[in-house]
């Protein structure tokens, strides 16, 4: 409560001394970034000028070696773990409190249950809530692997191919089976658009088909390609401010508003997942149009 | 550096072994790995959630509710009391008020009855006074009449006695002539 009060003081200090004192704070940081990443790039002799943005993507064992079996402890293995913990501070660390008034770690662990356990309901139906707890894993992974791989020299275990395809199929082939034990062969109406005129039924229903086996492969992509793309852009625009001197205040600002950009995508990206999810939970749940 | 190093020879062993486009989310010899080791963290996370944060997050949010409801019925219940002793107020109010009013109209009533009581009292004695004083005057009256009898009687025989010297007068006759003049 004291320190909660403190803190407010503080901030209504600072907004109190003036916008004007952020900028030149914000200013002085910019100008201290090019200057720390000019001596950097004259340490280094131009030597790594060569921008290579797809070099964080590797996946390389931790333990040296070159080889990569399944069982291989790799930098895949690493940022999972850290999501892992993340997530564990947060939902379990947290909430250790078990306070009626939460505590800030404890309100956020609640603000996210509550804002997924509601979209399960709001979309999928009061039905669909046995299934909460795997999409709530889902959805605290990407957000935890998104954001951990927004730090510097991270990698991002949802920028690949694998672990998205992975997830995408996991929900495909579950929607699936839930879709079919549920309502048995009626879930088939759900491609059977009982609302439109009879004779454009069938080619409807080819569309339908053709959109329901499309649905994983977008759901995948999606993810991986936002990703991808984020993190190697950042990536040219880092190996521009290496290689163009004192002009590199150009390329660092674009990494700045590049890189706000992406907290902004990791947290996207992770909620469209999610209610995609829920979506296609909905129509297994009830296909009828 | 020697990370780096290690880097672009497994890069380049990579690219030697794939000859692919140099995407290393093609590179589907990593897959096994990348596959098991998101398969653990799923589980994990799913065990972390389902086991321990869940269920904890679900009764601190139902304890909540709970608490919630429980003051609201509180207040409510005070609220209600607070109505309760309002209306006990003004009930009281009003009660002291009639009592005041019908203590005020019995003490007008007991004046009123004294004041009636005195009134007739005075009446009463007035009365008596005022009849006293009529029988008083009555009595001055004939006292009066008959002195003035009296009187025109003496003043009859003198001035008979003035008029006739010598002559006697009969007083009866006298009398009864004064008295005739006199009523008449």
């Amino acid at each position: 409560m004291k320190r909660g009060k403190r803190v407010a003081t503080e901030s209504t200090n600072t907004s109190g001394a003036g916008t004007k004192g952020n900028g030149r704070i914000i200013a002085y940081a910019l100008i201290a970034l090019a200057a720390v990443l000019f001596a950097l790039a004259i340490a280094d002799g131009y030597e790594s000028l060569a921008i290579h943005p797809m070099d964080q993507f590797e996946v390389a064992p931790l333990f040296g070696g070159e080889e990569i079996h399944w069982y291989t402890p790799t930098n895949v293995t690493l940022w999972m773990g850290l999501s892992i913990a993340a997530i564990a501070a947060l939902m379990v660390m947290g909430t250790k409190g078990r306070a009626v008034i939460p505590s800030r770690s404890q309100s956020m662990a609640e603000l996210a249950y509550g804002f997924i356990r509601k979209m399960v309901e709001d979309v999928a139906g009061k039905d669909a809530l046995p299934y909460f707890p795997y999409i709530f894993t889902a959805f605290l992974f990407i957000l935890a692997a998104n954001f951990l791989g927004l730090l510097p020299s991270s990698f991002t275990p949802t920028s690949h191919f694998a672990v998205t395809v992975i997830l995408a199929l996991t929900v495909f082939l579950s929607v699936t089976t839930i879709g079919f034990v549920k309502n048995g062969a009626g879930f088939l109406s759900l491609f059977w658009v009982s609302s439109a005129p009879l004779a454009l039924r069938p080619v409807l229903a080819i569309i339908e088909l053709i959109s329901y086996f499309v649905r994983p492969v977008s759901h995948s992509v999606r993810l991986a390609g936002a990703m991808m793309a984020g993190h190697a852009v950042l990536k040219v625009f880092a190996g521009f401010a290496g290689a163009m001197g004192l002009a590199s205040i150009a390329p660092i600002l674009g990494v700045v508003a590049i890189y706000g950009l992406e907290v902004l995508v990791s947290a996207i990206q992770a909620y469209v997942f999610t209610i995609l999810t829920c979506v296609y939970l909905k129509d297994a749940l009830h296909p009828h149009h | 550096m020697a990370e780096d190093a290690a880097h672009g020879a497994a890069d380049a062993a990579h690219a030697a072994a794939d000859a692919g486009p140099g995407m290393p989310q093609l590179d589907f010899a990593t897959f096994p790995n990348q596959i098991f080791w998101l398969v653990v963290t799923l589980v994990a996370i799913y065990f972390i959630l389902s086991r321990v944060a869940l269920p904890r997050i679900a009764s601190v949010l139902a304890e909540r509710q709970g608490t919630l409801t429980n003051d609201l019925a509180a207040a409510e219940d005070l609220k209600r009391q607070a109505v309760e002793a309002e209306e006990a107020y003004n009930k009281a109010l009003a009660d002291a008020r009639a009592e005041a009013q019908k203590i005020a109209e019995e003490t007008r009533a007991g004046i009123q009855a004294e004041l009636n009581d005195a009134i007739a009292r005075a009446d009463a004695e007035i009365a008596a006074k005022s009849a006293e004083s009529e029988a008083r005057i009555a009595e001055i009256r004939a006292g009066a009449i008959q002195s003035i009898e009296e009187v025109a009687r003496d003043v009859a025989a003198d001035v008979v006695g003035a008029v006739a010297p010598g002559q006697k007068v009969d007083a009866d006759a006298l009398a009864a002539a004064v008295a005739e003049r006199v009523k008449g």
